[in-house]
């Protein structure tokens, strides 16, 4: 079964400095995974470059079996992969419903997804439709950045570190939100710096350090040591 | 009496010089391009006219709407294929192509029309005027005043109302989020300035039946449509209508005390208002 998403040796550049050194890394159909690493591991970078907004070479990247490492950001969008990118990026001219409506820009509004569905899964947002996106809080603003993106009806969802900067309340209040955006059939991609979270939604989890993969396995038969290893480094593990 | 008058004939004259800057106000804004050519494309988009009109001997009125769709086409690709080359960090490489391109069309249109100052007749409507009280005012001037307020209004409608709108406003914020939306900035930038130039054929209409033009007559026009905007405000449009009427008003009460004044006036109220308040009378918020 050839997967949804796959890299294959993904090298990524910022002018001469490399950040990416070949990344192989798979999702599934209706899966959900989770890459952690720390701050400066690629994490960002890797999204990225799978969403077009970084140019790869065409193979390096592949949905369902077809090269799209070349494509820009819009065509990478049109064949069903949508980013929540990191800091949320919300369009600050526009208000709550408008920023919604963005993501229903080029992809019809879908069977699953619509403004009304997006309502029911954020209700508070209803109530803020007509405010400008930047005067809500930022768990709000989050909210408003997964509903842009799932306006889009997308096949797979790739969220960077969607709890930064959020009270662990409020990254609880969404996070409650991922089981109905799975239900709805959409493969995940979370990134994320709280392993906790990680490990509890997602069925199998990458670690990254450095632009490499330094660990990848099932949520449930990874131990604490593997991932702070692979986390922080062999060197630092063995001072523990 | 004179002096209401002369205010009236001041606003009407405002809302050509806020046709000039609608364009140039409407591409600012969505893509922080400064259009040194903007006058030269009025003045191209009057000679379009002027060969329509005595080409297929119809009303300017006519010609106009013949003329919109093929300056959209020109805005389209003029954006698409060279402006959109100059676009990123550095704010010189748009200066330079469009101070450039003025230059080309200039020369250009001295080279098919010659520099002869032409004017298109508008017929009878030419001499036609209505009188409301004690002030009398001309029909083409009116209807510039209101094609003005419609562009205004229609543009107003088109950002803040419709889908196309939302995503010149998104590409605006941000144009690498608003990729990641399915939004490609190029053709939305093409598309802004395609507008533009329907703009600048309404623009066109109204100077070139007010008024005599020949192929050098852009740069003053981009002054008053800079003007316009500046004082305005940069990024509103109902500010760019202000902007046009403040500068047609102190135009005319200029002209009414020594017509060599006329010019001076404008450029005295546009410093005025630029030391009072410097970012224009309606700045936008954000920015
Ligand atoms: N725009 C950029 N230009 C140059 N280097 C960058 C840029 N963005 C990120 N980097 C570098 O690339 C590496 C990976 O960054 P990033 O992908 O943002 O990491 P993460 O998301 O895991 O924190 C870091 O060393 C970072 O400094
Ligand atoms: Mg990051």
């Amino acid at each position: 079964m050839t997967a949804l998403l796959e890299t294959r040796g993904l090298k990524a550049f910022y002018g001469d400095f490399q950040a990416l050194f070949g990344v192989d890394i798979s999702v599934a159909e209706g899966e959900t995974i989770a890459i952690i690493g720390a701050n400066g591991a690629g994490k960002t970078t890797l999204m990225r470059a799978i969403s077009g907004v970084l140019a790869s070479d065409p193979d390096a990247i592949l949905c369902r079996g077809e090269p799209i490492g070349a494509l820009a950001a819009p065509d990478v969008l049109a064949s069903g992969i949508a980013m929540v990118p990191e800091g949320r990026r919300l369009f600050p001219s526009l208000t709550v419903e408008e920023n919604l409506l963005i993501g229903a820009y080029s992809r019809k509004v879908g069977p699953t997804w619509t403004l009304e569905s997006v309502y029911e899964l954020f209700p508070v947002l209803r109530e803020r439709r007509s405010n400008p996106a930047t005067a809500l809080s930022g768990g709000q603003q989050q909210m408003v950045a997964i509903g842009r993106a799932l306006l889009s009806n997308p096949d797979l969802l790739l969220c960077d570190e969607i709890s930064l900067g959020l009270a662990p309340v409020v990254v609880r209040d969404i996070y409650a939100a991922f089981p109905r955006i799975r239900a709805s059939g959409a493969s995940i991609v979370i990134v994320e710096q709280d392993i906790g979270q990680a490990l509890k939604v997602a069925s199998r989890v990458y670690c990254m350090m450095e632009g490499r993969i330094t660990l990848c396995g099932r949520s449930s038969e990874l131990n604490r040591d593997q991932i702070h290893a692979a986390y922080f480094g062999a060197e630092r593990h063995g001072l523990h | 009496m004179g002096f209401i008058d002369t205010i009236v004939q001041g606003v009407l004259l405002g809302g050509l010089y806020a046709l000039f800057a609608a364009g140039l106000s409407l591409v600012f804004g969505i893509m922080r391009l400064v259009n040194l050519a903007h006058g030269d494309l009025i003045v191209l988009a009057a000679f379009l006219l002027l060969v329509l009109v005595t080409g297929l001997g119809v009303h300017p009125f006519l010609a106009a709407v013949v003329a919109a769709p093929l300056m959209f086409g020109a805005g389209w690709s003029l954006q698409y294929v060279l402006l959109n080359r100059t676009l990123g960090k550095d704010v010189l490489p748009p200066l330079l192509v469009t101070f450039g391109l003025s230059i080309v069309i200039q020369n250009s249109l001295l080279e098919g029309f010659s520099a002869d100052s032409r004017r298109i007749s508008a017929g009878v409507l030419e001499t036609a005027s209505i009188g409301f009280g004690p002030v009398t005012v001309g029909f083409m001037p009116l209807m510039g005043f209101l094609s003005a307020v419609a562009v205004i209004v229609g543009l107003n409608l088109l950002i803040y109302r419709s889908a196309i709108g939302r995503a010149f406003r998104a590409t605006s914020d941000d144009t690498v989020t608003a990729g990641l939306m399915g939004i490609r900035p190029q053709r939305i930038f093409a598309m802004a300035t395609g507008i533009a130039m329907v703009v600048v054929t309404i623009a066109a209409l109204y100077l070139g039946t007010r008024a005599n033009f020949d192929p050098t007559a852009g740069p003053a026009r981009l002054i008053y449509a800079f003007e316009a905007v500046i004082i305005g405000g940069l990024g509103s449009l109902w500010g760019t209508l202000a902007g046009g009427v403040i500068l047609g008003v102190a135009q005319s009460l200029g002209a009414a005390v020594n017509p060599e004044w006329q010019i001076l006036a404008g450029h005295l109220a546009f410093l005025a208002v630029l030391l009072i308040k410097p970012r224009g009378l309606f700045p936008r918020a954000v920015d």
